[in-house]
């Protein structure tokens, strides 16, 4: 009962700071969705990093160490690659972002290539690769609450009561509700994940390293990357891909727009991996799972941090638990809940009725949030278990926007539209065939060898994608210019 | 292109080495196995040196 009333708590609390934060502010379209542009380093921090830690990392960085041990440490790295491309790529999106008071990602796309069309494209593919991130948000939290009521609250019904709280702050306070709770989110999540990391390797092995010498007794080889399968090929191709499309999501262009200078987002980066680092306690965590709760299978491992943390602690302990995880849902949930609506208010709603001013514009995001929310509660409660599945489709999808990005951060950009939109569609129908037909490239080609056959297949759908936009830019380049040759010609 | 941004390329030879010359279980360092501490190392790299860029940019 105490472990349920301390998650309640928290629960309010994140209510209130959430409404709290709208005090004193004139809520229009660029206050609620971005925050007026105004946010220092500390605000823009705790909301990217609020991307570094979601439920996935809290579960799923246990639940990966527990189930496959080294490669996990991908989880590690992808974001420390992402940071190094972004200390260039991100300044360069604010301030044009700044310049053209954009607000939200597929603005950036229709305003750098002067095209409604491509934004429309953008929208509709970020908003297919964020709803199974957010079904994600909510389905971690089912486990939590239920896992830390020790089964007393079924994981709809927390589902449902953490929906009603994400929607209520999020139409209330746009991102200033997220960034306050964010706060609270990542001094309880620090707390929690250090304790947990150090208490229980020392109080089941005697220490870290013990930890480690027992675990490499017991399963030899499982600490570093196997040689077939989740191998060093395997490894580097999916940290370059990951962290290729780990900006692009909307949720992070959003974050990204609510700086208040260039300089506090080359601060942010140059500090996010360190903060990264904590999620080392996390793995630690898992791994103390391994040989104290052994047997978790499949989706299961997803449970080990509980599992271990309810045979070694006292209710209220587990209490603290359950609220810092749920924390770890509400921000990035909120985040994306907030970002799919001003998606379809702005670049849909308001492209479908031209007329439309801000106000409305506005006032149609903020009635979108309840109703984005009971789709994700449906997928949730509904859907299969092919989430991981979804998942990596949702992280492929958003990469095949990263070659546009890239290629139009010059003053006029390098692709056409055209250009643009053929590699983003060939990319998508790539991915999404090789996706839902789980090819790899070990069954297309199996007499490669094996460094060549873990290669992760979402890299070719990126490199043909690449391919495609150059080709068909080019074409049409070559066209303009030999029209115009053909016009001197005859001027002449 | 200022000569400080070619700093960068250390965190990346960093990271893209870690999984070819370092993935072994020992020497343990600081109790992590050799490979752990690698990944670890790499971050910290990643992190002084983006923070040194921004310093002299």
């Amino acid at each position: 009962m105490i472990s349920l009333l301390i998650i309640g708590l928290f629960l309010l609390l994140s209510l209130w700071l959430g409404i709290k934060a709208r005090k004193g502010k004139d809520m229009d379209l660029e206050q609620w969705a971005v925050g007026g542009r105004g946010f220092g380093t500390i605000f823009v921090f705790v909301l990217l990093a609020g991307e570094t830690y979601t439920t996935f990392t809290f579960l799923g960085g246990s639940g990966m160490s527990y189930g496959v041990g080294g490669p996990a440490m991908f989880i590690l790295v992808y974001g420390t690659l992402a940071n190094i491309i972004g200390y260039w790529m991100l300044p360069r999106i604010w301030k044009y972002a700044k310049e053209n008071r954009l607000v939200s990602q597929p603005d950036y796309f229709a305003s750098k290539y002067k095209s409604k069309g491509l934004g429309l494209l953008v929208t509709v593919v970020s908003v297919a690769a964020m709803i199974p991130y957010l079904v994600m948000q909510f389905k971690g939290l089912g486990i939590i609450v239920s896992e830390a009521s020790y089964g007393r609250i079924p994981p709809s019904a927390a589902v449902w009561v953490s929906m009603a709280t994400i929607v209520i702050y999020v139409m209330i306070s746009g991102i200033h509700g997220s960034a306050w709770t964010a706060v609270i989110k990542d001094i309880m999540i620090l707390g929690v994940v250090l304790f947990l990391g150090l208490y229980l390797p020392f109080h089941y092995y005697g220490g870290i390293q013990e930890m480690f010498q027992n675990i490499e007794t017991a399963k030899p080889g499982f600490l570093v990357l196997p040689s077939e399968g989740m191998s060093p090929s395997w490894f580097l191709s999916t940290i370059v891909l990951l962290s290729l499309g780990f900006y692009m999501y909307p949720h992070a262009f959003s974050s990204l727009y609510s700086a208040k200078n260039a300089n506090a987002i080359r601060k942010n980066v140059g500090m996010m991996p360190l903060y990264s680092l904590i999620i080392v306690f996390v793995f630690f965590v898992g791994f103390a799972a391994i040989l104290q709760v052994p047997g978790l299978k499949g989706e299961n491992v997803d449970l080990a941090l509980f599992r271990l943390s309810l045979q070694t602690f006292d209710p209220w302990v587990i209490g603290l638990i359950g609220a810092a995880g749920l924390l770890t849902a509400l921000v990035p949930g909120s985040m994306m809940l907030m970002s799919i609506s001003t998606l379809l208010a702005k670049n849909v709603y308001k492209e479908l009725a031209p007329s439309a001013n801000d106000r409305k514009v506005m006032m149609v995001a903020k009635w979108l949030v309840p109703i984005v929310g009971l789709i994700a509660v449906w997928f949730t409660l509904y859907g299969t278990n092919t989430i991981a599945s979804l998942i990596i489709i949702g992280s492929s999808l958003i990469t095949q926007l990263t070659p546009s990005v890239f290629l139009s951060l010059s003053k006029k950009p390098y692709l056409t539209t055209q250009g643009s939109i053929a590699g983003i569609v060939t990319g998508i129908i790539i991915i999404s065939y090789l996706t839902f037909t789980e090819t790899t490239i070990g069954s297309l080609f199996p007499s490669l060898p094996q460094v060549l056959k873990d290669i992760n297949i979402g890299l070719i759908a990126l490199i043909i994608n690449v391919l495609v936009s150059l080709s068909v830019t080019y074409i049409q380049k070559a066209m303009i210019d030999k029209g115009k040759v053909s016009r001197n010609y005859q001027a002449s | 292109m200022q000569k400080i941004y070619f700093l960068v390329l250390i965190p990346i030879l960093f990271i893209l080495g870690a999984p070819i010359f370092a993935n072994k279980v020992t020497p343990y360092i600081l109790g992590l196995p050799f490979f752990m501490f690698f990944v670890c190392l790499s971050v910290l790299v990643t992190s002084l040196t983006l923070l040194t860029i921004n310093k002299f940019d």
